[in-house]
């Protein structure tokens, strides 16, 4: 599918900057274009086609959907699932937090659908299919989805409503679950398309640098590391690689899509799918930024067990990846 | 009439570029009309909102979560 992108990348550095092949630098400036261009086309038709699933799913739609319906236990998964069509932004996550409590519904399934709606958002799936392929995307997704289920699920069973700050028990004290049915929008595809395809551009326009940094970057290592270079240090038996990378990427985010690429290239060279996967998740899912808006709803202590609970379950899953793949 | 535009967002960049469009289109067109930033996240949540930015059009909700273009926000305060 891609080869038309390597064709071009192999024509433009032998033939055109005429670079000998097996060259560092060659075959770092070949990796780089050749990653660059196939990154941004997959990030466009990844981000444009989640723009139009999540213009049809608004998330007053979502909201009026679980708010209304009883869903026997259900209800997490279909918050989580919730999560990856809706596009996430750390500063909307207060007011959609005060929304979903307002209407009804409880705090675990709120918690899912707020944590996997960073992790698993149309800016990390478009680099994932990109950087390492269908197959491990999906399993990322899967993951993702459930690791916000079973999150959700055991801070519902924390009874954690006595952290909140008081004046959002005021709003749970009113909490109504939704009567009325959400009213869509009468749009059609046709009118829809502009909008969307602004935000796509917008998104894009926003995340370009990072990627291109990243990329850059991975592009050196690349050529300048040699192949299993890591292994040695975080091999799959080491059990401190898994918390040691979870940990260290939760303070990272803003340039989460700076961070793939680099983490793609040190996969290639050694680092086990299971740790970095745990890394990732660390760094897309969790951000001290968000948790430095959530103070306004909950006090430092629920932050705080939110935070461990999700770090747990990625921790876990890092492990579970290791022993599985 | 004058009209009353709010504008609902915690200061996120897209709440910031929101009402500088809001701004231009109002005074580009010499539209009567107050601009108010409604910052407080408590202000917010009597809108009901759970995406920000919103536009607020004389007590109605009009934008909610994405930062319109110039012609879209002319007419809307029209």
């Amino acid at each position: 599918m891609f080869d038309w992108i390597q064709n071009s990348a192999d024509w433009f550095v032998y033939d055109v900057l005429n670079l000998d092949k097996g060259q560092h630098l060659a075959e770092a400036l070949n990796f780089f274009i050749y990653d660059t261009t196939k990154i941004l086309i997959l990030l466009f038709v990844v981000i444009f086609l989640m723009g139009i699933v999540n213009s049809y799913f608004p998330i007053d739609k979502v909201k009026s959907y679980l708010s209304r319906n009883k869903l026997y236990g259900l209800e997490y998964l279909m918050a989580s699932l919730f999560g990856v069509v809706t596009p996430f932004c750390s500063c909307s996550s207060v007011p959609l937090f005060i929304g979903f409590v307002r209407g009804g519904i409880p705090l675990g399934v709120t918690f899912a659908f707020l944590i996997t709606s960073p992790l698993v958002n149309e800016v990390a799936i478009g680099l994932f299919v990109g950087l390492f392929g269908i197959e491990t995307t999906i399993i990322y997704v899967i993951s993702g989805v459930l690791l916000g289920t079973v999150s959700g699920v055991i801070l519902q069973q924390l009874k954690l409503e006595r952290f909140l700050t008081p004046w959002v028990k005021e709003v749970l004290a009113t909490a109504q679950r939704d009567q009325d049915t959400f009213i869509a929008e009468k749009q059609t595809l046709q009118q829809r398309l502009p909008i969307i395809w602004d935000e796509v551009l917008k998104i894009l326009k926003g995340i370009i640098p990072y990627v291109i940094v990243g990329i850059a970057i991975g592009g050196l290592m690349h050529g300048y590391i040699p192949e299993g270079f890591f292994e040695q240090y975080m091999a799959k038996d080491n059990l401190f690689a898994v918390p040691i990378a979870t940990i260290l990427a939760v303070p990272m985010y803003s340039n989460a899509s700076g961070i793939l690429p680099v983490v793609q290239v040190l996969v290639v060279k050694g680092i086990p799918l299971g740790t970095a996967i745990a890394f990732m998740m660390g760094v897309v899912g969790l951000s001290l930024p968000e948790a430095m808006l959530l103070k306004k709803v909950m006090t430092l202590k629920l932050i705080a067990i939110f935070f461990a609970v999700v770090t747990l379950c990625i921790i876990i899953s890092g492990y579970l990846f290791n022993f599985l793949l | 009439m004058s009209k009353t535009i709010k504008i609902l967002g915690t200061g996120c960049p897209k709440c910031q570029s929101m009402t500088g469009v809001v701004k231009d289109v109002i005074s580009e067109n010499n539209i009567d009309a107050t601009i108010e930033k409604v910052e407080d996240i408590m202000e917010i949540m009597k809108y009901n909102v759970m995406s920000t930015p919103a536009l607020v059009v004389d007590d109605v909700i009009t934008i909610k979560g994405r930062v319109p273009s110039k012609e879209e926000v002319l007419a809307l305060v029209k």
